[in-house]
């Protein structure tokens, strides 16, 4: 599904990726971990093709295809998506209009024809029962005066329109509450299909014993210092990083 | 032509009355003695008129047969709408029609009531229109204007639907300057809504001067709406002069799109305590186009309020001009003012000089004002993207956004789904054009 080697990349001339392996096969759940400023979402950003990070080196295959050489839209059209950690007000765009531009634009993409205001409606109606929101959401613009734990929430809501292949989730159990937190990981966990694959970008292990990844990843200094199972990211909560951070410093 | 009757040519016995007779002389005088406006004066600094002057224009010529059909492209709203229609300059009575205002209301052409009911303006025309910005304009409407729209309610009456004014030049108008001339007079607690639309219907070079003078007494409201989609070869000079009694409300919108060189002047006096004057605005400008916009909230009394804030979006090599005064005047104590200019550049090369300015001289007061000029974002441009919506697509979609809500503010929906409409069809040539930003919004 996804397969990155040796990605580097910077970002107003400074170097944040410095080297990322990392392969993810269809049906799996990674989860990146590390320590703030560590590169988890220059990472995210940089698979999503955000233009203020600059590819320096390496190389991401996405179903076979040079996903860097897509513009951010095809990526999304292709099934890539990306919840932001910090998602983004529009003012003036509601959430209805934004997410069916959205959707009939991936549909165009695919050759189908797009659906009319009331037709998505109905899918939308749908995909409002799995993040446990009333219809009064979509007449409001897109995250704006969202509380932080509404914007984390329309993130999955978009996710749950768009059912992306590779969903790339930055930071989105920070900011919930309990219930919302299990809201947001039942919803992803009903989004999982055998040939997709999920990665999470968590501080939290909580979040892990919803989401449960095959995969545990610390990144570090632009680089993944460590890989484990989901064991992984129990030792991290009792640990700390700093035992990791020293041994990546020691071999830079 | 009146309110309840069908509409008829004004008699051609009478005269107009000498005390217009004598503003028409004084406007003559006064243009004779100023000529138009030159970019040395402060409030012409960046509107250089000199291009109208240099086209030499002559009185426009009568329209030839104006069609129903001509007019199909500018309405909106609702069939049974009172409408005037004027033809480079002219009532068109076959294509106007007023049925159903209410008993005591005068709503018609101002040519013909200064012929049969002249007192009823008289406080009013040639008495609200004194900036001194804007006097020359003013004055050489005065001198040549043939006719225009009379709004005149008596305390209490209330027109709860829009009065559409069209002012259509057609292609006998072209290298000829039309002088529209309007009068409202509200009384207490009177209520009117009139929607002014500057259309053409052959591509040229034209000038229309319009002045239009509002006199609102106590607790009266009205609604003004221009329309501007003026040939963009053509100059547009309007200025709309209101005065605002007691507890009043002015809620004005003014939309400009046509004309290569367009000037508003939008001014209004508080007057009386607790008035209240909404002054919005939208401004699309591409090409070469010179589109300017001139306002004076004059707060001449205490605990009035204004509200004011001003969008537009250039393309092209377009100018976009704003100036904005807020004049507080001592005994205006308890004064709440904001105002709000944001402009939104489609290219490199399209500008914009904006000039909020407030002038306060009580100290009771709360004033704010502010000013932004900018490209469009890059983190919604991306947001958009990563959601798999096109770049240009995402542009026109945020640009939309940008301006959108301000037209919100116009009370009636079908004048609000009517610019809806214009400013996404002039979005989307805006695409086509491809002068835009996609792809080049830097973070
Ligand atoms: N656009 C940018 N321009 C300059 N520096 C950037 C930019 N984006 C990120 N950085 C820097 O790159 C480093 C990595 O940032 P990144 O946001 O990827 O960290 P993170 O691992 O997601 O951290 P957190 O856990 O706090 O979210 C930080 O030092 C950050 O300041
Ligand atoms: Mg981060």
């Amino acid at each position: 599904m996804l397969e990155i080697k040796n990605l580097t990349a910077t970002a107003g001339g400074v170097e944040i990726l410095r080297g990322i392996t990392l392969t993810v096969n269809a049906g799996e759940v990674h989860a990146i971990m590390g320590p703030n400023g560590s590169g988890k979402s220059t990472l995210a950003q940089v698979l999503a093709g955000h233009p203020a990070y600059e590819v320096t080196g390496g190389s991401v295959t996405y179903k076979g295809q040079d996903l860097l050489d897509m513009e951010p839209e095809e990526r999304a059209q292709a099934g890539v998506f990306l919840a932001f950690q910090y998602p983004v007000e529009i003012p003036g765009v509601t959430n209805a209009y934004f997410l069916r531009a959205a959707y009939n634009a991936k549909r165009k993409a695919q050759g189908l024809e797009e659906l009319d205001p009331m037709d998505f409606l109905d899918l939308l109606e749908e995909k409002l029962k799995l993040v446990e929101w009333g219809p009064e959401i979509m007449s409001r613009a897109v995250n704006a005066g969202f509380s932080g734990g509404e914007k984390k929430r329309n993130e999955i809501l978009q996710m749950a329109v768009l059912e992306p292949s590779l969903a790339i989730l930055d930071e989105t159990d920070s900011g919930l509450d309990i219930d919302a937190l299990k809201i947001v990981a039942d919803g992803v966990n009903a989004l999982r299909r055998p040939d997709s694959a999920t990665i999470v970008v968590t501080h939290y292990q909580r979040l892990l014993n919803h989401i449960v990844p095959d995969q545990v990843h610390v990144l570090a200094g632009g680089r993944i210092v460590r890989s484990g199972g989901k064991e992984l990211a129990l030792e991290l909560e009792e640990r700390g990083y700093e035992w990791l951070t020293e041994a990546a410093g020691a071999v830079a | 032509m009146t309110a309840t009757g069908t509409p008829v040519a004004p008699a051609p016995r009478a005269v107009e009355p000498g005390w217009v007779a004598q503003l028409r002389r004084e406007g003559a005088a006064r243009f004779e003695g100023l000529r138009l406006p030159t970019t040395r004066e402060e409030d012409w600094r960046f509107t250089d008129l000199s291009p109208i002057a240099r086209a030499e224009l002559g009185p426009a010529r009568a329209p030839g047969g104006l069609t129903e059909a001509d007019l199909a492209p500018f309405l909106f709203g609702h069939a049974e709408w009172p409408r005037l229609v004027f033809a480079n300059g002219r009532l068109q009575p076959a294509l106007s029609r007023l049925a159903g205002l209410p008993a005591g209301a005068r709503v018609g052409s101002l040519a013909e009531l200064l012929l049969d009911a002249p007192e009823l303006v008289e406080d009013t025309l040639g008495k609200l229109a004194v900036q001194p910005a804007a006097a020359a304009l003013v004055g050489q409407n005065a001198s040549a204007f043939i006719d225009g729209y009379a709004v005149v309610l008596p305390a209490g009456t209330v027109v709860d639907t829009p009065i559409h004014v069209l002012f259509v030049a057609d292609g006998r108008a072209l290298r000829g300057a039309v002088f529209p001339r309007n009068v409202v007079v509200l009384g207490a607690n009177a209520v009117a809504s009139v929607v002014e639309s500057y259309v053409a219907l052959a591509e040229g070079v034209a000038l229309t001067n319009t002045v239009t003078e509002a006199n609102l007494a106590a607790g009266a409201r009205f609604d003004h709406c221009k329309i501007q989609r003026e040939s963009v070869q053509s100059f547009h000079l309007a200025t709309l002069e209101v005065r605002q009694e007691r507890d009043s409300y002015l809620n004005s919108f003014s939309f400009a799109q046509g004309a290569a060189l367009s000037r508003t002047n939008i001014y209004t006096t508080l007057a009386g305590p607790g008035a209240h004057a909404t002054l919005y605005g939208l401004y699309l400008g591409e090409g070469r186009q010179h589109v300017d916009h001139q306002t004076r909230i004059e707060h001449a009394a205490p605990n009035c309020t204004s509200w004011e804030v001003y969008k537009g979006i250039l393309d092209g090599h377009a100018h976009g001009v704003f100036n904005g005064k807020v004049y507080v005047h001592p005994v205006a104590q308890k004064t709440d003012g904001k105002q709000t200019n944001k402009n939104l550049l489609l290219s490199e090369t399209a500008k914009v000089d904006t000039k909020p300015q407030l002038e306060i001289f009580a100290d009771d007061v709360k004033c704010t004002h502010g000013a932004t000029v900018g490209s469009l974002d890059a983190v919604p441009l991306f947001y958009c993207q990563s959601r798999g919506i096109p770049a240009a697509e995402a542009q026109t979609l945020l640009t939309y956004a940008f301006a959108a809500d301000v037209l919100e503010e116009i009370r009636s929906r079908p004048v609000v789904d009517h610019l809806e409409d214009l400013m996404r069809e002039w979005l989307m040539k805006a695409g086509q054009r491809g002068s835009g930003s996609a792809g080049k919004a830097t973070s």
